[in-house]
């Protein structure tokens, strides 16, 4: 396996020039070669969403994709929500509501919200509870996490109407 | 908005202030162990056991070792560690002792368990080198059930253990059980018998296990980075491994994505791969993968209990004579042996109710199966699922309500002894039921499920009522007669010279929310804001030993003792304070705004922060009997039986007789855990518990095919609830003040795991009450309803594999 490839990975809107291995996962890229250690690892086999990412705006396994195949592509992950250290209103949502306990599964919500939002802006409690069930949690059992994403889903639509009616 | 901020009653107790731990773990910042590196770090992995029961026949490394990037490669010979033993001070006809070895030696005892440890310089190559070994096993019969297990002539999983039974205790047998059988047969009471089961779960924290061992000269220390929740019992158990000083060995835990149990107990890798450290002199880091957690990770559940109990014509109960048998897998874990489940059964089983006689034999068995540790609740869920299902039973034969029976038979007079010889303290067992039922009855959810029954649809009402032992004191566990006895904690708490304070506590937080909790009762006792308060933990050369977190005992015994060093800290403020202000220590007191107050003359007040000064930085002002320096130290053990948390659940379910599909369509659950410290805390630690209950009791199990394998080495073949299949949950506080505590507090960890899987079991029972069906083995998996159904007889359901 000594065939590796110089690529250009763009994320948070930083470009990096790593040397990877073709069998190397994108999550183990980022949170190993970039030092980017949000980003976490739960069962890589796709089904726990611990290490969701947005890859040009969609919610992604980090541990299905290749480093290699997403070269040409945006990536976000979860050290890009907050800006100049205030918490997004997503995150401060998830504290408010007492969506997260050991803290370990949140930052792939995070991402999963963040990406589901940005495409179903004014999604009802039903579609955020099944969006969610993309991911496991093994603390909150679900309720809060639900609460605090509706609550961030209702306070953008009437920040949005808000700005309508301005 | 700002109420939250500002506690109840000008207190922080009582308030759902924002959490201390939410910033890090929100941005990414959080350090988990994963997230460690550390300079010229290599990467372990482990050759795992192909075969459940075998002679290890060879072991050739000499491929692997060729493997580009494969540093080195080890057996058990060539460690040569000393093996993990936990022990009961029981007498052999009680106890067996075994012990694990760090990696197998001589035979292998379940599909999974360690072989060889292999150490590369990045992970992908230690994989490779996995890959490469050669491993010969001879195999053995295997034991996967409980009847082979314990079968005239079976294969012994260890030659140590006759019969391949760990531990068989018979401790309660009160002189008037089989008279009160008789009377219940030969009057208008009744006998009935049940036999539940429930499966094996893994209690998955979402964080596998992990560890980081690098040799530090410096310190002439081993330092063990590594996800626990009870780094001290890691230390002692790693360094009579390593055979070492303790002192010798530090262990460290960052961030931790949950335990739930699983990691409360001393695993083998962490041991090996702090040996490969020490050995290598290099940072070694081990992370478990998510097949290794499910095959080989720590388990759980596993039982079987024939529950026997005596009524009479009132419905009351008059007796119950148990039999209990707990599959524990192939190894007994560190330290609190195989006896965790059975132990545990036996003491609590008659649970909320008054029980004058009671008998109770309980076994754990060894089998080729992962090893079990404890899961959030041990054994209550299963206790209390088999008592529950005896009072429902009961109620069906005597032909009274399933609320009416349990309110005959709670206990309602406090403090109350058991027949089992506990002391139970003041609780809401009645109230708690009588609320839980007037939810479900003022929603109008009998009405719609008689609607239903009309309809031909079956909707069902269940309800659980238990207690559960939060504060195991060491006297507690004294009983159980373990070898290393947990219970008390000891807390140190320090003020700088800014009048801010550093807290550590012998607990151990993934997820409980210690950081904000332990904080809000030092700040209230102290009258400090909570941003002067900072808790330190997870560091065994901070605190000289703690028992770490398990059982509920955070803030029932680790929150008593920050409360009390906190105590202590304030009388020697006031000391000091008294001697600045020229005045006698009795004429002072905090003034709960961070300063100590003259009490005949309120305009007379002295800041922490003058007092701090004074203490570090002119020490020459301090009176002639203080030393220089502001800390205390106090310990924590709660006396007599402990204390107890308690609740009733009620659950609304449809069972949908075409697909087998459970839907739950209600959840509420009334609890008393005493006085709550962070509202939002307790109601996630309770709906926490009960999506994990209800996962035990809709959808997770482990099973095994006949020659050892495990059914599940994927999140595809385990299946955990995702939040399409977890309700939204009501949580209704009661707050009975607990006197053996602080602050007043029980505990609320396990509770909701407790109360899930009986509620949902009865209420699942209950919607198919027209049908003949009874079900009394978890998980209810939708193929079981469809076969029950088609049965349509009343029998025992087992779980088709």
């Amino acid at each position: 396996m000594s065939d590796r490839h110089l690529i250009d990975l763009t994320v948070n809107g930083e470009t990096h020039e790593v040397l990877v291995e073709p069998r190397k996962t994108l999550l183990d890229v980022l949170r190993h070669d970039l030092g980017l250690t949000g980003t976490h690892v739960g069962c890589e086999h796709g089904v726990c969403g611990a290490c969701t990412v947005l890859v040009d705006g969609e919610p992604v396994r980090a541990c299905l994709m290749f480093a290699v195949q997403a070269e040409a592509a945006e990536i976000r992950t979860v050290e890009s929500l907050s800006r100049d250290g205030e918490l997004s209103d997503l995150q401060r949502s998830f504290s408010e509501h007492h969506g997260l306990q050991c803290g370990f599964c949140t930052p792939g919500f995070l991402m999963l919200a963040e990406g589901f939002l940005a495409q179903r802006p004014d999604a009802g409690r039903e579609e955020i509870r099944e969006a969610v069930s993309a991911n496991l949690c093994r603390c909150t059992g679900y309720q809060t996490i639900v609460d605090a994403i509706e609550a961030t889903a209702t306070r953008r639509c009437h920040a949005k109407e808000k700005e309508a009616t301005a | 908005m700002t109420a939250r901020f500002d506690g109840r009653n000008g207190r922080w107790v009582g308030a759902s202030v924002p959490r201390r731990e939410d910033p890090r773990l929100l941005t990414g910042r959080g350090r988990f162990v994963d997230d460690i590196r550390l300079p010229g770090m290599l990467h372990a992995a482990f050759v795992r056991s192909t075969v459940a029961h075998g002679k290890l026949a060879g072991i050739d490394l000499s491929a692997t070792l060729a493997v580009d990037g494969v540093v080195a490669a080890y057996t058990a010979e060539d460690l040569g560690l000393g093996d993990i033993v936990a022990l009961l001070d029981r007498p052999p006809e009680e106890f067996s002792p075994t012990a694990m070895p760090i990696l197998a030696r001589e035979k292998v005892r379940f599909t999974g368990e360690p072989v060889a440890l292999v150490v590369a310089r990045d992970p992908y190559s230690a994989e490779d080198g996995v890959e490469a070994a050669v491993v010969d096993y001879e195999p053995l019969g295997a034991i996967v059930s409980e009847e082979s297990a314990l079968a005239a002539g079976a294969p012994l999983v260890h030659d140590e253990a006759p019969g391949n039974v760990l531990v068989d205790v018979s401790m309660f047998d009160t002189p008037g059980v089989d008279a009160a059988f008789e009377a219940a047969r030969a009057g208008g009471g009744r006998v009935v018998e049940v036999v539940t089961k429930s499966g094996r779960q893994n209690a998955l924290p979402l964080e596998t296990r992990g560890v980081v061992a690098s040799w530090d000269d410096h310190d002439d220390q081993l330092l063990v980075q590594m996800c626990t929740q009870v780094p001290h019992q890691v230390r002692t158990a790693m360094a009579r491994s390593l055979r070492v000083p303790e002192r010798t060995v530090r262990v460290t835990v960052p961030d931790m994505g949950g335990g739930f149990g699983q990691k409360c107990v001393v695993g083998r890798e962490e041991i090996a791969v702090a040996a490969a450290a020490r050995r290598l002199n290099r940072p070694v880091k081990w992370i478990e993968d998510r097949r290794e957690a499910l095959t080989a990770g720590f388990l759980a559940r596993e039982q079987r209990y024939r529950t026997l109990a005596a009524f009479d014509e009132d419905g009351r109960i008059t007796a119950l004579d148990v039999d209990v048998v707990c599959d524990m897998g192939a190894y007994s874990c560190y330290p609190f042996t195989a006896g965790i489940e059975p132990l545990m059964a036996s003491a609590e089983m008659p649970s909320v109710y008054q029980v004058p006689e009671y008998r109770v034999r309980a076994r754990a068995i060894a089998s080729n199966k992962a090893p079990t540790a404890p899961y959030r609740g041990v054994s209550r869920p299963q206790y209390v699922m088999a008592i529950e299902r005896v009072m429902e039973r009961a109620a069906r034969e005597l032909g009274l309500d399933p609320v009416e029976i349990r309110r005959r038979n709670v206990i309602t007079q406090f403090p109350y002894t058991g027949v089992n010889a506990i002391t139970y303290d003041p609780g809401t067992y009645r109230e708690s039921l009588e609320l839980a039922e007037a939810a479900i009855q003022d929603e109008g959810w009998y009405e719609i499920r008689e609607r239903a029954a009309a309809e031909g649809r079956h909707i069902g009402i269940g309800y659980c009522c238990f207690s559960e032992r939060t504060g195991y004191g060491s006297g507690a566990f004294a009983k159980r007669k373990m070898a290393v006895v947990p219970g008390f904690d000891i807390s140190e708490i320090r003020m700088d010279t800014t009048g801010s304070v550093v807290v550590t506590s012998g607990t151990m937080n993934h997820g409980q929310s210690h950081e904000t909790t332990l904080a809000q009762i030092v700040a209230d006792r102290l009258g400090l804001h909570l941003d002067q308060v900072k808790l330190r933990q997870g560091d065994t050369e901070r605190i000289a030993y703690g028992w770490g977190t398990f059982a509920s005992r955070s803030v029932t015994i680790g929150g008593s003792a920050v409360s009390l060093a906190a105590g202590k800290l304030g009388e020697l403020l006031c000391k000091i304070a008294a001697h600045l202000l020229e005045t006698s220590p009795d004429n002072v007191r905090l003034d709960g705004d961070g300063g100590v107050v003259q009490i005949d003359d309120p305009e007379r007040r002295a800041s922490f922060e003058e007092i701090a000064d004074v203490a570090y930085l002119r020490s020459h002002l301090l009176p002639k009997d203080v030393e220089p320096t502001l800390t205390a130290t106090a310990s924590f053990d709660v006396p007599g039986d402990g204390t107890f948390s308690n609740a009733t659940h009620a659950v609304v379910v449809e069972a949908d007789p075409g697909t087998g599909r459970i839907k739950i369509l209600r959840y509420a659950c009334v609890e008393d855990c005493g006085v709550v410290i962070h509202p939002q805390v307790v109601d996630g630690q309770c709906r926490g518990g009960i999506a994990q209950g209800i996962a035990g009791a809709l959808f997770e199990e482990i099973t095994y095919a006949g020659n050892g394998e495990p059914s599940a080495a994927s999140f595809i073949d385990y299946l955990v609830p995702t939040a399409t299949e977890i309700p939204d949950i009501t949580v209704t506080h009661l707050e009975t003040p607990c006197a053996f505590t602080e602050n007043g507090a029980k505990g609320a960890g396990e509770g909701g795991t407790i109360g899930a899987p009986a509620a949902v079991l009865n209420a699942i029972n209950d919607a198919l009450r027209h049908t003949g069906v009874e079900l009394d083995v978890t998980p209810v998996h939708p193929q079981t309803v469809l076969a029950a159904l088609d049965a349509g007889v009343h029998k025992e359901m087992s779980v088709p594999s």
